[in-house]
């Protein structure tokens, strides 16, 4: 019996028989388009939008991590395993950070008002 | 059967790859199931940097006007050149794996040497930058007394305030943050270098290039963090 060696394997789903090679056009539009999101989020926080420009920043962000992670990362051409591994991981983490800054934010008011009770001492 | 059975069984099929290991039962497994591991290892990198973008968070949403205050301090056209600088790399990066599967030897060296020369490039920046912050008093935590001649240097909304008590609170998670990312670029260096060594010897080609997929993927995730450090610390504070 002829052993399974340069078979393509039946393991992961829809793994393809060779690999995806990324075209310089795809790997080249992939860099550009990030510099240019780098361009375009440093003249944003040069305008004041208040508490906008973290939601600005951030957002660029995200959607340069996401250049990078499907086309840089070829997380596209993966199987679909890498995908949930990665987006759970990435949840999580996103669920961390949220809930604590939440919680945080929530009593700030509170602190504040406190703080104003206390009667200032002389220096 | 044994496993030296299996690896005569595997010598008698056509072609067998000198880097299949043992317990593979084809390059093309071996390639999926490494990536696999590469990925859950880039999914716990995600969650323990998350720790240091929830104090980040937290302290920011605590001392705002501190922070808007203390990124005064930080020259965006050093973040800006070495998020240029990184993402060139990760280019090149990609680009190296590219090589590889199409088995061009010659850009394969060619591009590990381009990403590890970026990554240099990235490190030269950030201890110009950290050099200059720690000439002129800007320490972490208590350590933090800012020189009368960096003070001048800041911009005018700035210099017309007080120097706030809690200034360390912002540089602590400075260069804890950048810090720990720098430790990343220099882990990668080491990384590349290796792969230098045996892309130099002739090991990777069309048929087995796991090492330089696998190391790009963790480089994409330096330049992915950084992605969210430069905003984060340079322009918005």
């Amino acid at each position: 019996m002829r052993p399974t060696v340069n078979q393509p394997s039946k393991h992961g789903a829809g793994e393809p028989a060779a690999p995806h090679v990324m075209s310089p056009r795809a790997l080249l539009g992939t860099a550009g388009a990030l510099l240019a999101l780098t361009a375009f989020t440093v003249a944003s926080s040069r305008v004041n939008l208040g508490e906008w420009n973290v939601v600005v920043a951030l957002a660029v962000a995200c959607t340069k991590a996401t250049l990078v992670a499907l086309f840089f990362m070829h997380l596209r051409y993966e199987s679909r395993v890498q995908a949930v591994v990665v987006g759970s991981a990435v949840l999580f983490a996103v669920l961390f950070v949220a809930f604590v800054v939440f919680d945080t934010t929530q009593y700030q008011p509170d602190i504040r008002e406190a703080a104003e009770r206390i009667p200032a001492k002389a220096p | 059967m044994s496993g030296d059975a299996a690896r005569e069984a595997r010598a008698d099929a056509a072609a067998p790859s000198p880097y299949l290991a043992h317990h593979f039962p084809s390059m093309a497994a071996q390639l999926e199931t490494s990536k696999l591991g590469l990925w859950l290892f880039l999914g716990s990198e995600v969650l323990f940097f998350s720790g240091l973008f929830t104090a980040y968070g937290v302290f920011r949403a605590n001392h705002w006007a501190l922070f808007h205050y203390a990124h005064h301090f930080l020259d965006w056209r050093m973040g800006a050149l070495n998020t240029v600088v990184l993402v060139s790399s990760s280019l090149t990066a990609a680009w190296s794996v590219r090589s590889a599967q199409l088995g061009d030897r010659r850009g394969l060296l060619r591009n590990l040497a381009l990403t590890l020369v970026l990554a240099s490039v990235f490190l030269v920046v950030k201890y110009f930058e950290y050099s200059h912050k720690l000439h002129n008093g800007v320490g972490w935590g208590a350590a933090c007394h800012p020189s009368a001649e960096i003070l001048a240097s800041l911009p005018d909304a700035a210099r017309a305030l007080p120097v706030p008590r809690d200034l360390g609170v912002f540089f602590s998670v400075y260069y804890v943050m950048t810090g720990l990312h720098g430790i990343h670029v220099l882990v990668g260096m080491g990384l590349y270098l290796w792969l230098l060594t045996r892309a130099s010897r002739g090991h990777f080609g069309a048929g087995y290039y796991v090492p330089v997929d696998a190391v790009a993927l963790y480089w994409h995730l330096v330049d992915l963090i950084w992605i969210f450090l430069f905003p984060l610390l340079y322009l918005i504070g």
